[in-house]
């Protein structure tokens, strides 16, 4: 039995739909949902989110929020969240290397915080980017199965 | 007396005027619907948001009793005011309205209120008339996203925090409708959670426990709340053009058409006399 997946930011509706499971990051480590998962409410951290609908798996790039679970129901507000397609690799990973060198060359605590925080993001960006890169390896490996 | 090529001229350039206004008024129109749309999007989240730090309010606290920062309330001597007006003129009454409604405020306020200004024409006008200005941003895009306000939240949340301010308020133009924009002055610090229906609680689980998600969300709910006064205030800024210009189209084109009614009449003056000129003419010529 599927359930509801409902991903929001402040901006927009991102993803609305029914899935089978997911992995959240959350605060204290992978969460993964299945149907029927006990009331839950959690905050998560920057992070990639796997959801598999139909048998296919898809990742989003999630920089922290919090998720609801109740029913057969889950509701993520995230502070940003990216579809795989939306990311630019390159982009991402010159993001990446930005808040490398802010991490390098901080002056303060508190901008080491947002550098950190900004690297951490960044990171998860590429991760799921590269998710995309090797997503025609998967297919095979599925189309293997099949044979 | 102006001479037919006087007028005709005039004619002209009140129509360029006109073509000028009824291309603002296009895009002001389009640039309203987009803001619309973007205030729309941003309901669900404003929604749930609501009612999840309603939830969590509503929790007991385990560990001790001091309220999360961001919710305590404490005696007002230092008012924060975020006013948000638009950078750019020719919408009316828009920013005079907005600017009248802050002014009136901080002659009604006991405490010291200190301005964030968002805004070249609330800027100008909290520069000139008040001695309150703090911070002042400009240049927002129409297409304004969320992170470009964090800034702004920023300021306002760390103001609060760091006990400079007592309450912030968030000053705006809300649009009601096309025609109809209203300014209002809404608190948003200390947050005040809406009171929660009791057939709502659930039995959660709690990861890893209510204080520290509750803590999580309240910054995000100040910055929401600032992202969504800004998005308001853009959807009645151009509405407020949209109809302005208009306005200015239309009598734009009742000038023109009033002053071609004058011209025609004068340049048939002309031709009578003159053919009575001629008939003169031939007459004393015949006679």
């Amino acid at each position: 039995m599927p359930m509801e997946l409902q991903i929001i930011t402040a901006e927009r509706e991102v993803f609305s739909g029914e899935v089978d499971t997911l992995v959240a990051p959350g605060i204290e480590g992978q969460l993964g949902i299945l149907p029927n998962h006990a009331p839950l409410i959690t905050v998560l951290q920057p992070g990639e989110l796997m959801v598999r609908a139909a048998g296919e798996e898809s990742y989003l790039a999630l920089s922290g929020g919090y998720m609801e679970v109740l029913g057969n129901r889950v509701i993520i507000l995230a502070d940003a969240a990216e579809d795989v397609d939306e990311i630019d690799e390159a982009r991402a990973q010159e993001a990446m290397e930005r808040a490398q060198q802010r991490v390098a060359n901080r002056e303060s605590e508190a901008e080491l915080q947002q550098a950190l925080a900004s690297l951490r993001r960044a990171q998860v960006r590429v991760t799921v980017a590269r998710r995309r890169r090797n997503a025609p390896h998967r297919s095979m490996v599925a189309r293997q199965q099949l044979g | 007396m102006p001479s037919v090529r006087d007028i005709r001229r005039r004619i002209r350039s009140i129509e360029n005027t006109g073509k000028v206004t009824n291309a603002m008024s296009l895009i002001a129109a389009s640039k309203m619907r987009r803001a619309q749309l973007a205030v729309t999007d941003g309901r669900p989240y404003a929604e749930k948001i609501h009612e999840v730090i309603a939830l969590l309010a509503a929790q007991p606290s385990d560990d001790d009793d001091t309220a999360h920062p961001l919710l305590q309330v404490r005696p007002v001597n230092n008012v924060g005011m975020v006013v948000i007006t638009p950078d750019r003129g020719l919408a009316g009454g828009m920013h005079a309205t907005i600017n009248r409604r802050v002014a009136q405020f901080i002659l009604d306020s006991d405490a010291t209120v200190r301005s964030i200004v968002v805004g070249r024409k609330g800027r100008d006008f909290m520069v000139r008339y008040t001695d309150t200005v703090q911070a002042v941003f400009t240049d927002l895009s129409d297409r304004v996203a969320l992170a470009d306000t964090t800034a702004i939240s920023r300021l306002v949340i760390d103001g609060y925090s760091s006990g400079q301010f007592d309450e912030v308020h968030l000053a705006y133009m809300r649009f009601v409708s096309t025609v109809q924009q209203e300014p209002v002055v809404q608190r948003i610090l200390p947050v005040e959670p809406a009171a929660l229906e009791a057939a709502e609680r659930v039995g959660y689980i709690y990861e890893p426990n209510p204080a520290v998600v509750l803590s999580a969300l309240l910054p995000q709910f100040v910055e929401m709340q600032v992202y969504h006064a800004i998005l308001e205030s853009i959807a009645s800024e151009q509405s407020a053009r949209m109809v302005a210009m208009r306005n200015a189209t239309d009598n734009a084109n009742q000038l023109a058409s009033d002053l071609t009614l004058v011209m025609n009449k004068l340049r048939q003056d002309s031709i009578t006399n003159e053919l009575l000129d001629l008939v003169g003419g031939q007459i004393a010529l015949e006679g």
